[in-house]
Order: C-alpha cells, then structure tokens, then sequence
C-alpha cells in the first residue's frame, strides 16, 4: 500500500468512481479504496439503471441541477468515451386520469425550469404510437425524449478500471476503520492498511454519515431507504419501447416499469425508509405492491417471467431530501459526497465535475496530465456479434470458443478479460456483473459452478476460498469427505 | 466459418440424445453427429451416483454413470461422431445448425434432419418468489449435486431441502452422507412428487423428516445463509399465518421443478405445448418442423430414465425413416387429449402410417394422486379400452399402450384419456 496521496477516495460506487477517474486526468496521486471486494456492491449495484431526465427533481436542490448537467455529460462525454451500454429510449409520465394532467402540466413546468430539453405532453394515439403497451386507461404522458438506461454495473466497473489506467490506485477489501486527522494531512486507517493524503473524499454512500462521524462531523444522517424489485426474463413477449413512469404522488415517484440494457423488464421500486444500512431482504409485502404498481400502467404483468428479485437501498438525507456536495467546513481537506440517492446515478457525472471544482479550490489549479486516456474498451460481447464475427474471434482467441453461461451466451474468454483488467472480478457476482454468467433464466444453476473453478484457478485461490459477494460469502464448505475422515479420525 | 454436413445431427449427449442417435445408427443412419456441452458424454446422469437407474429398461439396478456407459459404449463401437465441450448456438428452421467450441471455433453445419435432445433445467429460488436477503448457501439442487459429485466440494453442513421431487430426496440422502445434517424436507403439496421408492430409501432410512403442506416463506442471512423461515400451506398453497417458524441452516437447496430447456427450439420455430414446456409432438416425435425432432427431457420431464431411452429409441428411428425415405402419413392425424386428472399426453397427436407397428404408447401423469383407478381411453364419445392401477401418483409416468388395430381406422380424429375412481 502506498502510503501518501494528494487524494483519498472512500467509496466505490459510481459516485466514488466517476470522481476518481474526473481527478485521474491531473497530475495528483490518487486512491480509491472500498470495503467490499468489487466496485458497485451498494447503492450503484440495485437500482433502476435510468439516466432520467431531469424533470422531476426539485430545481431548487443540487439534484435539480446535477441531474440536468449530468444527463448532459451522458450525452456529450460519456457515452463516446466509456464503452458501456447506454440507449435514449425516452420516458414517459403516464396519467390514467384526466384530473391527473394538471399534475403532468406542474411536471412539465419543473423539467423546463430545470431546463430539461424537448419535453412535451401527448395524447391519444401518439402514446400508442411511443409505447404500444401502455393501459387502455391512459390519456395522458409528459414524454421525455432525453431520458436514457444505462448500464450501471459496467459503467461503474469501466470508470475503475479507466481511473486505474490513468494512475489511481484501487484498494479493495479495504474498509475504513477510523480517520485521524494530523492537521495538515489526514491518517486513513484501512483494514489493510494506513494511507495518508492531504485531502479526504466521502463517498460512501450508506456509510457516508459513519465515514463523517470519523472525523467529527455529525451534520447529516443518512437514512437508508429501501426499493424492491423484479427482473423479467428478457424471452419474454413484452417489448417495451419507453421507460414509463406512474404520476407521483405525496409519497412515491411510483413503480417504473422500463427495458434494461439487455432488454429484461424491470419493475420497481417501492420506498420504504428502514433503520439498517444491512437489510437487504425483500419482503412480501413490498414485492406485491411493486407488481401492483407496475400493473397500473402497463397491465397483464404477473410473476410468470421473472427471474430475480431484488432490494436497493438509496442513502438519503432525510432532513433535506437533497445531495449534500461540499467541502467541510468544520474539517479542512475533508469533501463530503453524501445523500446520493436518486437521481444519483443520472447526475454522477455532473457531480464528478463538481467535486473537480472544490478539489481546485482546496488545491489550487491542477495541472492536467498528458497522458490522460478518457477511453475504456471493455471486453468483447459474444452474445451481441453476428456468427461471422463470433467465428472471427474465437479464430483469434479459442477461449471465446467456449460457452460458459447458455442463457446468456457468455465465452470462458470474456470471463478470463474481465477477471483480467486492473479492477478485476474476484467474487462470483463480480463476474456476473461485468460479463453476465449467472444473471439469465436459469441464474447459474448450471455456470456457477464452472465460474467458481474459473475464479479459483486464475487467482490461484482453493475453491471453498471463492465468494458469492462480500468476502464472508463463502459458496463452499469443504472437500467432499472430509467431515467423514474427521469424524473417523476421532 | 467451418462449414460441415450431416446427415443427423443430435443435439446433446445426455441418455436422450445417446439412445436417439444409436437407434438412428441401427436403422441405417451413418452420418451422425452428437453434440454435447459439457466434457463428456451423459448429460445429467454422470452426476447421479446412486443407484436405481435402469430397472426397466435393463432388468438392473445401475447407477447413473453406469447406465450412461451402456450408451456410451455403444456410440463408441458404432463410430458415430461426437463433439464435446461444444455448445449449439442456433439452429434454423431449415436445419442448419450453428456450434461452436474451441478446437474448431465457428461450426456451420447442414443437417438432413436434426433431434433435439437438450434436457431441461431447475427452476429457481426467484421462479417460487421467495423473498428475503440473497446470501451464499442457496443453491438449486442439482447444482449442490454437481459440486458434491462432480467437483467433490460440500456445500454447506446443515441443510433444509424444499421440494420432495426426485433430485430433493437423493439430495438429502446425499448431503447427510457426506455428514452434513439434513434438518428437514419440505413440500409445498400435500403428496410428493418423488417416487415411493426414493422417499423411503432416501428419507426413512435415514430418519430426515418430510414435512407436507409446508414451504419458506423468508430467507436470512447477510452474508452465508443463516436461517429460513418456514410456514404451513393452505389448499390454495398460501402460508397460514401465525404457523411461521425459524430453521437455522447454513444452506437451502431447492428441488422445486424442472423446466426443459427450448430456448433453441423456440428460436427454430417448433411450435410449443404450455403445458409440458417442450414441444408439441406426434407419435414418432416429430416437431412441427419437418425433419426437426425432440425426446427426453426437453420435451417433457420424466421421472425415469429408462422412459428417456424409450422415448428416444422412438425418435431416432423415426429420424431415421425421415431420412430415408420419408414417413407415410394417415389421411387424418388423430389429436390426444388429457381428459380428468390427466395433466398432459405425449404424443400430442398420431399422424404417421406405420405398416408393422403393433401398438402405440400413450405417455401420461395424472394431475393427482388416487387410488383404485381406471384409466379409460375414448374416440369422440366411444370407449376403445381401460385399464386398471391400484394407484397412480403425479411424480409417476403411467404409459398406456394402445393397440395399432384400435386406432387403425381412418374415421378417428382425437382421443382422450381420462383417470377415474373405479367404481365397485
């Protein structure tokens, strides 16, 4: 571990992330360190994947402006420099009730103080004409043209590896225990290790008020609030064009019914505020009434399909509904990057900048580097080439030549490339998230096991030593007979 | 690309695809090509180490890499192409047949005919939509199977098992074992859909308790699965509130159905049953899709191996007079319909003009258990014939033999069974 840094990033979710490889293009030593061992294992990992549009977040509040600007970057930078899945499909706000267009009216109003481009509200058959699957109820929809889905497991994992291309140092595994503050520096006492670096940035997502406390700082409260979810299996006959959205009320922006990136329906999320940062569970209860509410606007949706059901929980600050983004000012060299909750994926981007902006001014003006590579490639996807080019690559690389995960048509060879980069997949689900075995139909029932010996071999680790997520989900006890020869022995 | 041809091509090694392409062979088929996924030839049957497979079909008792051998053996002696470690990609409707693997990269192959014989897979944790955390230590049973018998890795050490199908009996006999403790089976129906035989071998010799009417309702644990929580089952299969209660275990396995895999079925175009999940057959199982065949598994799921071969047995031999020649058919297929307590019937309908064909075989499961039956077979409204069984279980395929001569004439269009109280 090397031990000085200008900076010192807590959290490697795509806030995190996207900061890190923002501050990778000047000259500053940079490392980026995460309790869990994969980038993406928190809020950025269990969410609705949508780069929305802006319309709805309050233009009063940073996540008013951020989400805009953010949308923006998507467009201008983003998606021309990361090779990650990302689509404009369009969103629409859906009223089923003529007393509901006012609301669309005060919807639109929002988006176009935020600034939000080509918002419009139709009618009749042109909501067919965007998305045939729409309720026979509807009679209205705010459209938003600019709304996108990306894909938010590979471009978390493309903003780390293209952060450590560009020189930032990634630790994983390496949970903040404490911070001391010397002054002049600040001491990051990791499970691995120490680091020091003159400027510390939070972005720990549902940690981020424990990081703060660390330091002394108790202004803000994170509380966790809990989205469920179901994923269809994308052989389904539903194909979705928009991403739809109920009208909100009071409480809830509503469950989204909208296509993923591979073309899966999701339906989700509920909101529910709990008290643990841990509880991960889906409930009843909660999942009923996401079917409830995805059935609303578009109807005939039912549990036949679904292949995964899943919680987020988005790290709010209740108090103020908002993105907390500031340096302290109780804490000098201390950035907080706190409150991250929708539309936090949208607006990462546009807060990458803006945290550049308060680095500049707690460093002065940074030198940029010249050897700055904005661009990620990441590895080849077999499933998305024509059979000539499959042909072609597996000519290349017999590794693409053989299938791993049926469902999803993953090669042993993409798995060895992602395993392979600098922010490598080294637990079960890391793979999965970067290159798909396992998030199929039969949910790798039949891959996981070969993704297990996959993973054992090329980190040169035993089988029973391979994890599902966290570094205490071992999939494996022991070697067959070995509780037998124990018992014998005794 | 690497183009190629055969005259049959089978797609997958498992017993269905074995039996298929040596009854091909034996019916003068020569050019034929098995296609297998995994690194060797069997399919799921090199990793059923118990015994009781076989009974039937070679008045034995054998394991599952036995009986697998038998097949093996024999595809060997007969020469008959094999390509392992190599998956099927596409097959067309015009029976070309897209494979790949890393020896010869991108195959194209042209094939006269083409059997499918792809097997099926487990249904998941999400498939019953059980709630709660997603920790390590659920696994579907057959998975915990492989790890055990083929990667020889235990994986966990107290277990609860939902679902008393076939794959969760073995499974808990296994895992105990291998030491692990079996805390409980649990079905969510009030009969299980094993077989007799396997609840006692598997269960009562062992002491595991099956408990019916029972399902988890809730899995915990944060990073290794810690407990589940379990609750009794009203007749609509809704837990009764208030019979919720706490079984601490370090994994879950799942035996709770199989669903046969078609994804390359559906995308040749076969025409699909919704309720057997494969696809809709005649009697020489033959698809919708002229020259495109399917047994085993992928077609309906058995509760026997030796009910695979059998079938399959069918299917290359009808491949194989396809091939040579053509299939002569009636003037008027004949649909098979499942009449009461009759959950489905393969074939789905008889179309074929066989000149020495003795008697065709109905194969069906009853949609409840029931003792003290009569299964009846009618055309339109007319009694052909019955046949008696002391009992007759959902987890056991009944096969109903119906004589060629009965069925002969040109004047029937559909028949129906249907299984009934015998009345005294």
């Amino acid at each position: 571990m090397n031990k000085k840094y200008d900076v010192i990033i807590i959290g490697g979710g795509v806030t995190g992330c996207f900061i890190a490889r923002e501050l990778s293009r000047y000259d500053l030593n940079i490392a980026l360190v995460e309790k869990e061992p994969d980038v993406c294992t928190g809020t950025s990992k269990a969410n609705t994947a949508l780069i929305h549009a802006g319309f709805n977040a309050d233009s009063n509040k940073l996540k008013g402006r951020l989400n805009v600007r953010g949308n923006k970057l998507y467009h201008e930078r983003v998606q021309h420099e990361l090779d990650v899945p990302i689509e404009w499909l369009g969103a629409m706000v859906v009223a089923e009730d003529e007393a509901d267009i006012p609301k669309l009216e005060a919807i639109l109003a929002n988006g176009q103080k935020n600034d939000v481009p080509d918002l419009e509200i139709v009618k009749g058959d042109r909501l067919y004409e965007l998305e045939p699957h729409l309720s026979e109820d509807a009679v209205a929809a705010l459209y938003a043209p600019t709304a996108g889905i990306v894909n938010p497991f590979e471009l978390t994992v493309a903003l780390a590896n293209n952060a450590a291309r560009n020189g930032v140092d990634v630790f994983l595994e390496a949970e903040v225990e404490d911070i001391e503050d010397k002054g002049d520096h600040k001491l990051v006492k990791t499970v691995k290790g120490e680091m020091e670096a003159g400027l510390v940035i939070n972005a720990a997502g549902l940690y981020a008020d424990k990081i703060a406390n660390m330091v002394g700082i108790d202004k803000f409260k994170i509380t966790p609030r809990r989205g469920e979810y179901y994923l269809y299996d994308k052989k389904m006959e539903l194909n979705l064009q928009k991403t739809i959205f109920p009208v909100p009320t009071e409480v809830s922006k509503g469950i989204v019914v909208t296509p993923t990136d591979e073309r899966n329906v999701l339906i989700g999320p509920n909101a529910e505020e709990i008290d643990n940062v841990e509880n991960k569970s889906t409930t009843r209860k909660g999942l009923d009434k996401v079917m409830e509410g995805a059935n609303k606007t578009v109807p005939g949706l039912s549990k036949k399909g679904i292949i995964r059901e899943f919680v987020g929980l988005r790290p709010a600050i209740k108090e103020t509904g908002d993105f907390l983004i500031e340096a302290s000012d109780e804490v000098s060299g201390f950035i907080n990057v706190a409150g991250i909750q929708s539309p936090g994926l949208a607006s990462s981007p546009a807060i990458a900048e803006m945290v550049v902006g308060i680095v500049k001014e707690e460093l002065g003006d940074l030198n940029e580097k010249s050897d700055f590579d904005p661009n990620y490639q990441g590895p080849p996807k077999f499933r998305h080439m024509t059979h000539a080019e499959q042909a072609k690559l597996v000519e290349e690389n017999p590794d693409y030549g053989q299938i791993i995960c049926r469902c999803e048509t993953v090669t042993k060879g993409e798995i060895l490339d992602i395993i392979r980069e600098p922010v490598g997949a080294r637990t079960v689900n890391a793979v999965k998230r970067r290159a798909r075995p396992g998030a199929g139909r039969c949910q790798g029932g039949f891959c996981e096991p070969k993704v297990v010996s996959i993973l054992a071999e090329e980190l040169g680790i035993e089988e029973n030593e391979v994890c599902l997520e966290s570094a205490k989900s071992k999939l494996l006890k022991e070697k067959t007979k070995a509780p037998l020869l124990k018992e014998v022995a005794k | 690309m690497n183009n190629q041809n055969y005259e049959l091509v089978v797609v997958g090694g498992g017993p269905a695809g074995l039996a298929a392409a040596q009854e091909a062979y034996d019916q003068g088929i020569r050019d034929i090509l098995i296609i297998e996924r995994d690194f060797e030839l069997g399919g799921i049957l090199q990793q059923c180490i118990h015994n009781g497979f076989g009974l039937h079909y070679f008045g034995e008792e054998l394991t599952g890499p036995e009986y697998a051998h038998q097949f093996i053996k024999n595809i060997r002696e007969r020469g008959i192409d094999i390509k392992l470690d190599t998956m099927v990609l596409e097959v067309t409707p015009d029976k070309k047949v897209f494979a790949i693997n890393s020896d010869e990269g991108m195959i194209e192959i042209d094939a006269g005919a083409v059997i499918l014989a792809m097997g099926c897979r487990e249904r998941t944790r999400e498939a019953i939509d059980i709630p709660g955390s997603r920790p390590a230590g659920v696994y579907s049973a057959g998975t915990a199977q492989r790890y055990i018998n083929m990667e020889q890795w235990i994986p966990g050490e107290k277990v609860v098992i939902l679902g008393s199908g076939d794959i969760g009996l073995i499974m808990a006999r296994r895992m105990h074992l291998e030491g692990a403790e079996v805390e409980a089976v649990l079905e969510l129906l009030p009969f299980s859909g094993g077989l007799t035989r396997n609840i006692v071998q598997c269960l009562e010799d062992f002491d595991i308790p099956l408990r019916m009417q029972q399902t988890v309702v809730e899995i915990k644990g944060q990073d290794r699965l810690e407990s589940v929580v379990v609750a009794e089952v009203d007749d609509n299969f809704k837990p009764i509130k208030g019979t919720e209660y706490e079984i601490e275990c370090d994994t879950l396995l799942l035996s709770v159905g199989l669903i046969p895999e078609n994804e390359l079925s559906e995308e040749a175009g076969v025409e699909m049953s919704s309720i057997t999940g494969g696809p809709i057959v005649n009697e020489g199982r033959e698809t919708n899709i002229e020259g495109i065949f399917a047994c085993g598994n992928v077609l309906h799921v058995h509760d026997l191996v030796d009910w695979v071969t059998e079938e399959s047995l069918i299917a290359g031999k009808t491949a194989a007079d396809y091939l040579k020649g053509g299939i002569a058919k009636r003037s008027k297929a004949i649909d098979v319909n499942p009449g009461e307590n009759v959950g489905y019937i393969v074939p789905h309908k008889i179309t074929n003009k066989v000149d020495d064909r003795k008697l065709v075989n109905l194969y069906m499961r009853a949609k409840q258990p029931m003792a003290d039956v009569k299964i009846n077979l009618y055309a339109g409204d007319k009694k052909l014939l019955d046949k008696k069984a002391r009992r007759v279980e959902p987890g056991e395929m009944i096969t109903f033999p119906v004589p060629e001569k009965m069925i002969s004439s040109n004047d029937i269009s559909s028949l129906k069974v249907d299984i009934v109280k015998e009345e005294k």
